[in-house]
């Protein structure tokens, strides 16, 4: 049976995630990340004048903080209302997650920027969303009325393509991170843009031509497929504004709207594939067991 | 499950206590010693003299937006602050170009000013822009702001470090211990905030101003590179040679 406030409380939880991305995001676009030099307090204080660029990176910790809890009140409520021990187990992974990411975020402030931390941070917060996403996914109605089971034929399987699409966009993530905190150049990044809406593309026009007629995959690779298109506009725009400011003495605000927003909409393409991959796995039968039922002898592992 | 989230929580504590940070403290290492400092021969002592030309077209200085903290933007109400990127001077000379001594120079110690150089941040500006200092000279910042401001050098061969300095709070003194030509330094609560900071082994340097002209003066005969560096438009190398009490002229030309 499931639980309309609690689904509800995930998708708030899910939602204010987003706004952490989008608040860190600035962090970085408005090159705030060290403005506060001292962490876990805040020039010593729990709430500094809020002046300069201390209003956006004072303001990541208070959101952080804020979805922190919000992760402390989900596993509790996981742990006394869900049935279901591996949901109440991604709970706790939900926890570990938040908790190294305040970690890596602190590390951030009193190591000066390192580039492998703040490119962790920034990739694990994509994987911290993409799981509060999907905790929302498992606790939705329409998760708990049951899987709409259907065959997919031919090759490669669904679910290698299911598998490999998140893998690909999250690598990309990876290099854009890397990129933004300047381990790397933007050519990595405009290489991997082109494997990672490749594979959305594959997997989404396969998904269109044989299962159009199931609502869940349909939904999920529609909207996989509209937030990447969105997403290649958003890089390309990003770009162009940073190119066209370059000699601007501060970061200028087209800049760092559409960097930001590259970067929020980075984290939905990310729970996107994601959840396109959970709906794959939930609603096609795998071809080995189709092959079993066939006769086919599959050899053991 | 349980041992998986305290495995979690006990690797980012080791991995925070294993980072001690991203360089080595900034301890000078037991080089090989110079000779000890000696009075400069001042009888036989070498000038060189010049000024950085500015040509091309004036490029267009940007006015710095500082509304997003109104105590900065009310310091230069009436007046928008520029850029102090590239400031060309009326008589076409570029102002802000450290000059120095890039090579040659005698291994010695020379002795170092026991006055600090300062670097004030007033209106929300650094003041000088660039500023030349010796090694293990004093640098003395000072906020003269009702804001509060971090400063932030950001070398590549001395410490980098970051720290915070309140509104009439008391002057920081600081030191580099190691040559380095340029330390950019900024200002993460205000982000147009920006200077440069040559570090030299000895005191020949200077730092062009409003008349574009620069004069290295006590040399010893010798041959020598001299540098001029700009931050946006590089840098630029020529090799002179001077004789006892001799003074030369070098110019250098910037083009935009």
């Amino acid at each position: 049976m499931s639980n309309v406030w609690l689904h509800r409380y995930a998708v708030l939880w899910s939602f204010c995630t987003l706004f952490l991305v989008v608040a860190g995001g600035l962090v970085t676009s408005n090159d705030a990340g060290l403005s506060v030099p001292d962490w876990p307090l805040s020039y010593g204080k729990l709430m500094p004048a809020m002046e300069g660029n201390i209003f956006y990176e004072h303001g990541h910790r208070m959101v952080a903080t804020t979805v922190g809890l919000l992760t402390i009140g989900m596993v509790i409520w996981l742990l006394r209302a869900e049935r279901r021990r591996w949901l109440r187990n991604l709970g706790w992974i939900s926890l570990a997650a938040v908790v190294a990411q305040g970690v890596l975020g602190g590390m951030t402030v009193i190591f000066l920027l390192p580039k492998p931390v703040s490119i962790g941070h920034a990739c694990l917060a994509q994987l911290f969303f993409s799981t509060t996403v999907a905790i929302a996914l498992f606790t939705s109605e329409s998760w708990q009325r049951g899987a709409q089971i259907v065959d997919d034929t031919g090759g490669p399987p669904l679910h290698w393509l299911a598998l490999a699409a998140p893998a690909c966009v999250f690598l990309q993530l990876a290099l854009g991170a890397s990129a933004r905190h300047q381990a790397i150049g933007i050519l990595p990044h405009v290489i991997g843009a082109l494997l990672a809406t490749g594979m959305v593309l594959w997997i989404t026009v396969r998904i269109f031509m044989r299962h159009a007629d199931h609502a869940a995959l349909r939904g999920s690779a529609l909207a996989l497929l509209s937030v990447t298109f969105l997403q290649v506009f958003l890089g390309i725009a990003a770009y162009m504004s940073r190119v066209a400011t370059a000699d601007a003495p501060q970061p200028m605000p087209v800049m760092v709207g559409f960097t930001v927003a590259h970067v929020a909409v980075g984290a939905l393409t990310m729970a996107s594939s994601v959840v396109l991959a959970i709906q794959v796995f939930r609603h096609v039968r795998w071809p080995l067991a189709e092959m079993q039922t066939e006769g086919v002898v599959v050899p053991s592992a | 499950m349980k041992s998986i989230f305290v495995s979690l929580i006990a690797a980012s504590a080791l991995f925070v206590v294993g980072c001690g940070g991203n360089k080595a403290p900034e301890t000078p290492k037991e080089e090989a010693a110079a000779p000890a400092a000696a009075p400069i021969d001042e009888a036989n002592a070498a000038t060189i003299t010049g000024k950085v030309s500015f040509s091309g077209d004036k490029p267009v200085m940007r006015t710095i937006d500082m509304s997003a903290n109104p105590a900065c933007a009310r310091a230069h109400a009436g007046a928008p602050p520029k850029s102090e990127e590239v400031v060309v001077n009326g008589n076409g000379t570029l102002r802000n170009v450290f000059v120095w001594i890039k090579a040659g120079v005698p291994d010695r110690q020379w002795p170092i000013p026991s006055t600090p150089v300062e670097i004030a941040q007033k209106g929300c500006m650094y003041g000088p822009h660039v500023i030349g200092v010796m090694a293990n000279q004093d640098i003395k910042i000072v906020n003269d702001d009702p804001t509060n401001h971090n400063i932030h050098p950001l070398p590549k061969v001395n410490q980098e470090w970051n720290e915070s300095q309140p509104p009439n709070g008391d002057p920081k003194l600081k030191k580099f211990a190691r040559e380095e030509v340029m330390i950019p330094v900024k200002c993460n609560v205000h982000p147009w905030m920006r200077s440069y900071i040559g570090v030299v082994n000895h005191p020949f340097f200077a730092v062009t101003g409003d008349d574009g002209t620069f004069s290295i003066k006590g040399l010893p005969p010798g041959k020598y590179t001299i540098e001029a560096w700009h931050e946006k438009f590089g840098t630029k190398d020529v090799d002179i040679t001077v004789g006892a009490k001799e003074s030369k002229s070098q110019d250098f030309d910037f083009k935009g």
